[in-house]
This record gives C-alpha cells, structure tokens and sequence, in this order.
C-alpha cells in the first residue's frame, strides 16, 4: 500500500532581506545589492507517513516544522524535491481563514468549502453536521462580522473537519477555543483516527503531542534530527533545547555519516552510553518564606530540589536547569559552567539544591528540566522535566510575561505614591 | 457517492487509497497540470465570483442597480456634452461611445482589480491550499458579470433609439467578448503575480490604462486616426492594440455606421472592412492571448512559490 504522504528530499530556500524593496524604484536603486541573508528552512527532509497514522512534527521556533507543514499542505513550494500527498487534504493552519467578514456564516461554509476544493454538492449533504458541530444555530445566517472569535473558530473547524479529508493538516489550531470546544476537536481528532485517517501535527506542546501522535520526528534547523514515538521524540527535543545548536550540529554531523533511519536510532543511543550515568532521581519545588500557598507571587524565592543518583562516582559533572512555560518555551536555562562553577564530583547518591532568590515571572504555569551532562564530552547523562512544577500568580500590578519594576519620573522628579 | 454519505471505517479508506488523487507539491509543475488544477476549482471560481459581486454592492440599497446606472449615466452625460453644447454632429454619438465604453469599462476592471487580487487576499494565499490563478480569474469573472448587466443597457438604448444592427456582422460579437476575456485573463494572470514583487505595478497600471484608453477608438472614431495613419503607412500599428480589433467589431456590428454625410461632407467613421477580415483579426488576437495565456501560466507558476512569504 502507498504511503499516504511520501516526502522526497524536500529543501526550502528562503533569502531573508534586512530591508524590503517592492516599489520599482527601491528595486531600481539597490540593484544587485539588495543585502540578504540565505538561509535554508528546510534541507534534505525525507520521510514517509503511512495511512491512519497520526504524525507529530515538533521543534524549537524556526526548527522549519510550519515552513514543512505548509509544503506538505502546497501553499509553500519546496526549492527542491518532491511531496505526494494522496487523497483530498483539509489544512488547518488558522481557523477560518478565507472567512469574509461581510458573507453570513452560510455563505463562507461554502466559500470556504469550495477553497478546500469541495462541490457545492457535497457542501449540501454535510451542511447540517456542519452547522449543528459549529453550535451557531440560528446564527448561521449573521453577518461573520459580528461573529465573536469563539463562533469563528467553531465554524472553521467544523468546516474544515466536515469536508470529509483523507489527511488532515493541523498547526497548532486546537490550542484555541475554550475548553468545552477543545475537548470537542480532540474528540473529532479521535473519530479521525479511529476511521483510520492520516493526521500530521504540528505543535509545541509537549502534551497536545504525547495525547495525540503515534509517532514524531523532531526538527531542527530545517533538518530532521530524530523521530520516534510522541514520548521518545518530546525526550529528543528537550535535549535540544537543552544544549541549544551545539547539540544540534553534532547530532547533525552524526547523522551525515549515516544518513539511514537507523543512523539516526544509532546516534541517539551514542548520546547516552549506559556504564556511567548520572540519573535525576526526584524533582521537587519549594517555595521559602511562603506558608501555605500552592503559587508563588511574582517575585517571590523559590527553591529547586534535585535528587539523583549515579552508576560509579563520577567527577566533571555539568548539571543544567531551564524552566519552560505551557508552550514549551524556555523562560530561562543555565548550567554549572555556565554559571563559572567547578565541575561537580558526583557520588552514587546525593541531592542538589537551585535557589532562585526571586522568580521574576508575572503570570504562568512552568514546568521545571534538570540535566547532567559531562564536562568533558558535553555527554547528556541524564534529562528530566517535572511538568508544570510551579504556578505564578500576578499580584495585578502588571500584565505581560515579566515582573519588572520600573519607576515613574517626571521632568527630572519622581511621580510620588498615592496617598 | 454513497460512501461519502457513511461514515467510513478503516477498511474503506483502505479501499479508496488506490483511487485518490494525487497531489504533487514540487518546484516544477507543468502548465497543463496548472490548468487541470484551474478546472478542478471550477467551482471555487464561481464562489469568488458571487462573493467579489455580493460584497461590492451588500449595504447598498440599490445594489446592482448601481452598475447599470453608471452607463446610463454616460449615455445622459455625453449626450448633453457631446451633441448638444459641442454640437457634434456624429448622429448617436452617445451609442457609438456606449459600444466601446462598455468594451473598455470590462477590460479595465479586470485588470485594476486583478492587479491588487492577491494582495488583497494575503489572508487565504498564506493558509489555505488552491490554484491562485483563480483569484486573477474571479476578478475577470466579475468584470465580465458587470460587462453583461451594462450591456443591457446598451440593448434597451439601441431599441430606444431604433438603431438596427448590421446583422452580417453580429455573429462575430461572441467571439470578440470571447478574445476580450482571453486577452483580459491573460494579462490579469501576469499582473497579479507581478505586483506582489514590484507593489508599483499597480500604479503603473492607471497610468498605462489611461494611456491605453485614449489610444483606442473608444471616443473618437477610428477613421479619425487611422486615416492620418495610413497615409504614413503606419496603420498597423494601430492594430498591434488587441482592444481596437475587439472595440472596432462591436461598433461595426451595433453602432453599423461606416460614415456619414455633413455639410455635403462625407465622414468616415469606422473602417469598410468584410465580416471575414474581422473574423480572422479576432482569431488572430484569440490565438496571441492563447500564447500570451500560456507564458502568463508560465510566468506565474515562477513567481507563486514564494507568495506566502512575500506577502
């Protein structure tokens, strides 16, 4: 049986200028001298994904996971190579995008459905599931302008999943919505795969994947740098994010040497050689000077216990911690050297303690990653992540992702304090 | 048909996958999968279509009544200007216009509209997966919808005025609008993929239709000029404008005033050619908008892979 999407030797080029010329006359002056940065989203991507199989495509921004969804869905070209995709495909890169503000909502279910390449025909038989799974109701017949963003991406989906896709092209879409909604596509996004439809994802969450994928590949700087199942891929990532491009371009390197899909399986395994090991063993937040409260204030120390355990004493150990929030962004990363520390002699056992004496977040769940790694080969020993270890909860003095405290002055005064 | 309707388990995928379509995304697609593709959206263009008219006129309390004033107007207007202050003596002038106006009127809209239509619809280029050309395509639909309820217009005054077509040469309309749609589709292909590249395209294009308008034989009478061009030997430049040929067959087939007498003067107005000389410039501009059709497919496929990010 052919693969559902077969993806052969994809590379996408793109020159990122510094400034952007479109009138004649800027194109005219900076001839042939337009500065411009080549850069290559994607290199060399090859894979295949098989019928029923729900694919995740994860990677740090700019890994070319979107840039690989887009070619896969033809609204980006490849430089070069070949992409063939059997059977109607249904995108979901926004919800309702093609939406026309001034058409009623019954007018764009069929603008909409003839952009995904749908009859008219078809539209009519599906037309009330499409309705009823939107909850518009009688709303259908409103101007979409007056629809709020919520009924908006209702409709889009519904459209989108409704128009009866052999493959289904996500990006990130179903974290919006409320929940009531997102338990709604998830369910569809089941049934899909019951029905043995093939669904590549795109996401950064670590969770959305684990729930959803069969199977991942991990993406990197335009190239594919591991695949495995959702668990073993979202492992990869976090040593990537973990050690930033220097571990990408040795992985990479590796991977030139062996180009196969097992290449990659062997390089993996390279990574963490078994006879000596550090292992994190518990995770554990504590917030100091805090009694009672599950959350911290913006602001406020917190305490990161690691307990580990290794397989023989081992000195020239580097131990790393980041901290990410829900998206799976690092907030922050750093490890021993980098802090100008010594390099740690580890025992079999022993515990070690990050203190952070204010976490200048404003508002957000985190989740905590800790690793050793060796001094001298950069060798990763060990990674783990406590997931959604600590909550910060604003204090309502200010909104945005940092606590920061500026003061306020006035030609040369400082505006006082209310009174 | 009937397995569409049913929810399908896993076997009947399984089934279907040796029938599916397959798509390729590749760098190089040819210009007949291009226009395979075109056809297969089929329906997508009539959507466009019905949604660029439904929005030009919705709010409107007149709504498409507004596109059958604007001729009429025209007609009124140059009437009084024309015949009654100037003191024109071309009998109908405001018909004659009338035929060449409502020519032009279709082939400018297309363009100007078609030029700015891919930018206007950045929000779809950049999500959603469809042949492209259809969005130059829908802005020539529209024009062409536009042009039809004009023409009315232009029936309602002929009957008004009691102006008797030349019959011989009637049958060579349908296929002048259908060199004029060719004509139009090719060149709004090129445009909408040109100005995403260079945005002073569009603003080239009002001077280049201003240009392009005064010289053809919209307003004045093609003997005006083409007499002083021959004389130089120069008339064939005159028809290196595909728009005259096209301008010239509807004003000989509805207008069907070669000259006429004033002052015990005769005025030539339009060219004594044969239905045949017309027949076989019109199938000579179909023929170049074909090609030109062609490299504009060409032309665009070249500049549609990096829309998404020029936008």
């Amino acid at each position: 049986m052919p693969a559902a999407i077969e993806i052969d030797d994809i590379s996408k080029h793109f020159r990122l200028y510094h400034e952007k010329y479109t009138s004649l006359k800027e194109r005219v002056i900076h001839l042939n001298k337009i500065p411009y940065e080549e850069f290559w989203a994607l290199k060399n991507v090859s894979f295949d994904v098989n019928w029923g199989e729900t694919v995740g495509l994860v990677g740090h921004n700019g890994s070319g996971k979107s840039t690989l969804l887009k070619c896969i869905a033809a609204i980006l070209k490849p430089t070069s190579g070949e992409i063939r995709v059997r059977g109607r495909v249904a995108a979901m890169l926004e919800l309702g995008a093609g939406f026309h503000p001034e058409l009623s909502g019954r007018e764009n279910i069929y603008l909409n459905a003839a952009l995904l390449g749908v009859s008219k025909k078809d539209v009519d038989l599906r037309f009330d599931d499409i309705v009823d799974f939107s909850e518009l109701g009688p709303f259908i017949d409103n101007q979409v302008r007056y629809y709020s963003s919520g009924m908006y991406t209702r409709l889009g989906f519904a459209v989108a999943v409704n128009v009866d896709p052999d493959i289904l092209l996500v990006d990130e879409v179903l974290a919006v919505g409320d929940e009531n909604f997102q338990r709604k596509c998830f369910d569809k996004v089941e049934e899909f795969q019951q029905e043995g439809r093939t669904i590549v994802f795109v996401s950064h969450s670590p969770d959305i994947v684990r729930r959803v994928c069969d199977r991942a590949y991990v993406l990197d700087h335009g190239k594919v740098v591991g695949e495995g199942t959702a668990p073993e891929a979202i492992s990869i990532l976090r040593e990537f994010q973990a050690k930033g491009s220097g571990l990408a371009s040795m992985i990479a390197s590796i991977n030139e040497d062996s180009t196969s899909g097992q290449g990659q399986a062997a390089a993996k395994e390279e990574i963490s050689v078994p006879d000596e090991r550090v292992m994190v063993g518990q995770i554990s937040v504590a917030f100091p000077g805090i009694s009672g409260a599950g959350h911290l204030t913006p602001g406020d120390p917190l305490t990161v216990k690691v307990s580990y355990s290794a397989t023989k004493p081992i000195s020239g150990v580097l131990v790393g911690i980041q901290l990410f929030d829900q998206k799976g962004d690092v907030v922050f990363g750093t490890d021993s050297d980098l802090m100008g520390l010594e390099p740690l002699d580890v025992d079999t056992e022993g515990e070690l303690e990050f203190s952070f004496p204010s976490v200048a977040v404003s508002d957000g769940l985190f989740s905590v990653a800790v690793g050793f790694t060796s001094a001298r080969d950069q060798r990763i020993y060990d990674w783990q992540n406590q997931e959604l270890a600590f909550k910060v909860i604003s204090n309502g003095k200010s909104t945005g992702y940092l606590k920061l405290e500026p003061r306020l002055i006035q030609n040369g005064e400082a505006v006082p304090f209310r009174s | 048909m009937d397995q569409a309707n049913s929810l399908p388990d896993k076997n009947t995928v399984a089934s279907r996958i040796e029938d599916l379509p397959i798509r390729v995304v590749s760098p190089k697609i040819g210009v007949f999968t291009r226009i395979q593709n075109i056809w297969t959206f089929r329906e997508l263009l009539v959507s466009m279509v019905r949604k660029e008219l439904r929005i030009k006129y919705k709010n409107s309390i007149l709504g498409f009544l507004w596109s059958l004033l604007n001729p009429a107007l025209y007609l009124v207007i140059y009437y009084i200007v024309f015949q009654k202050i100037l003191k024109n003596n071309m009998p109908l002038f405001a018909i004659f216009l009338l035929c060449g106006l409502l020519v032009w009127n279709f082939f400018s809209n297309s363009l100007s509209s078609a030029t700015t239509t891919i930018i206007n619809n950045a929000g779809i280029v950049k999500k959603v997966a469809f042949p492209r050309e259809i969005l130059a395509l829908a802005s020539v639909g529209a024009a062409l919808i536009f042009f039809l309820l004009q023409a009315c217009v232009l029936v309602l005054a002929l009957a008004v005025f009691q102006v008797i077509p030349a019959f011989s040469y009637l049958w060579l309309v349908p296929f002048a609008l259908l060199a004029l749609v060719f004509f139009a589709s090719a060149l709004a292909i090129a445009l909408s993929a040109i100005n995403v590249y260079l945005r002073d395209t569009q603003h080239l294009m009002e001077l280049v239709l201003l240009a392009w308008f005064w010289g053809t034989p919209i307003v004045y009478p093609f003997q005006e000029l083409g007499v002083r061009l021959a004389e130089k030997g120069l008339l064939y430049l005159y028809f290196f404008n595909p728009v005259t040929v096209i301008v010239l067959t509807f004003q000989r087939a509805l207008y069907a005033k070669v000259s006429y007498m004033s002052g015990g003067q005769v005025h030539p107005l339009l060219p004594a050619y044969s239905p045949g000389w017309f027949a076989i410039q019109l199938l000579i501009v179909i023929l170049v908008s074909a090609v030109l059709f062609l490299g504009a497919l060409i032309l665009f496929a070249r500049l549609e892979g990096n829309f998404a990010e020029e936008l």
